[in-house]
């Protein structure tokens, strides 16, 4: 029967995968792997959400701290899909300079790109990210673009090369969930690339809402990493995605203000 | 002292470089494997770039000898979102 894979597995199997520049990806979520108590914690929470793309970012290695490996020391990069950030660039040049300095880390020519333009909000600078997105989709990178809930960057990004726009629910780190469903609905519906989710998700109920939008995934670091249980949270997060991915797929029932009955109306009693 | 501003004293038979904003002095002659290993790096783990420009292959870093007043950026990979 057709739905025989609802019945009994945990997870709901997607009929599609989730396809970024030609690859396919089976899991919706994506995850960072910042702002963990630990490596072992984030590797759990990491494992429990299911998630194959998996962000970091670049910085200088601590020179006066013999024992800071990197998180390669602790993340198998064969189990999982880098995708490194440019988080905390202020301006395309940093931004791009960031990139060049993941791509040479020699894992893929994918970049998560952010150029902030707010140090409080970190919000994106539209201007400075287009910018970006040019000059990295020329020299052959896969830019998947942390941007606003604006309809018309999201256009320019996908013009510009784009392989993926990623607006956001709400501010990074912020966990208010999604502000404007209105938004992201609309991206969803004018852009023929993947809409990636990132930033703002609190927890379950708001990834949940997030995916019944109809958008393609979303990335989240601080929803899962700063739960009182990680693990547990991640859990619920992936547990969460695949359940809002599957009621969109199903179509939700439309919203009316009266009241319809569930139950027979004739064959009362007389 | 300022990240990448110039080096004024030396000393014979040492270069003096800045490495991740801090000044780092070397024997003359040595390269930026010396340097990775004088760090106790492993070049396979970090990317390296000099006065701006990724040192894109590994396998030269044992040729490139480092000069005075260059400036270094060693970065790698750590958590984020």
């Amino acid at each position: 029967m057709a739905h025989a894979d609802l019945i009994s597995p945990a997870t709901i199997t997607d009929p599609q995968p989730l396809v970024i520049a030609g690859r396919e990806f089976r899991s919706r979520l994506m995850v960072g792997t910042g702002k963990y108590a630990s490596n072992a914690q984030m590797v759990e929470a990491i494992e429990a959400s299911g998630a194959e793309i998996v962000t970091v970012a670049v910085r200088r290695v601590d020179l006066d701290r013999g024992k800071d490996e990197g998180i390669l020391h602790h993340l198998d990069a064969e189990h999982f899909f880098l995708l490194a950030n440019t988080a905390g660039c202020y301006s395309a040049v940093d931004a791009v300079r960031y990139a060049r300095l993941a791509r040479a880390a020699g894992f893929n020519e994918w970049v998560k790109l952010e150029v902030i333009g707010d140090q409080q909000t970190l919000l994106p600078d539209s201007i400075g990210l287009l910018e970006a997105t040019k000059t990295l989709v020329a020299e052959g990178f896969k830019v998947l673009a942390y941007t606003n809930e604006d309809l018309v960057t999201a256009l320019k990004l996908e013009d510009a090369g784009a392989s993926a726009v990623m607006p956001l629910a709400s501010p990074i780190g912020s966990g208010l969930g999604m502000l404007n469903p209105y938004a992201i609905r609309i991206i969803k519906q004018r852009l023929s690339v993947p809409v990636i989710v990132d930033a703002g998700v609190g927890t379950a109920s708001d990834a949940c809402i997030v995916m019944e939008q109809g958008v393609d995934g979303i990335l989240m670091n601080t929803g899962i990493a700063a739960a009182k249980d990680p693990v547990r949270m991640a859990a619920a997060m992936r547990a969460a995605v695949d359940s809002g991915r599957n009621a969109y797929l199903a179509g939700r029932m439309p919203r009316r203000e009266v009241a319809v009955p569930s139950s027979p109306t004739t064959g009362m009693l007389g | 002292m300022t990240q990448g501003s110039v080096v004024t004293e030396t000393v014979a038979g040492e270069v003096v470089i800045i490495v991740n904003g801090d000044e780092r002095r070397l024997p003359a002659g040595s390269t930026v494997a010396d340097l990775l290993a004088s760090l106790k790096l492993d070049p396979r783990t970090v990317v390296v770039e000099r006065n701006r420009t990724i040192l894109r292959d590994r396998s030269s870093f044992a040729m490139l000898e480092l000069a005075t007043d260059d400036s270094f950026e060693i970065v790698h990979f750590v958590g984020g979102g």
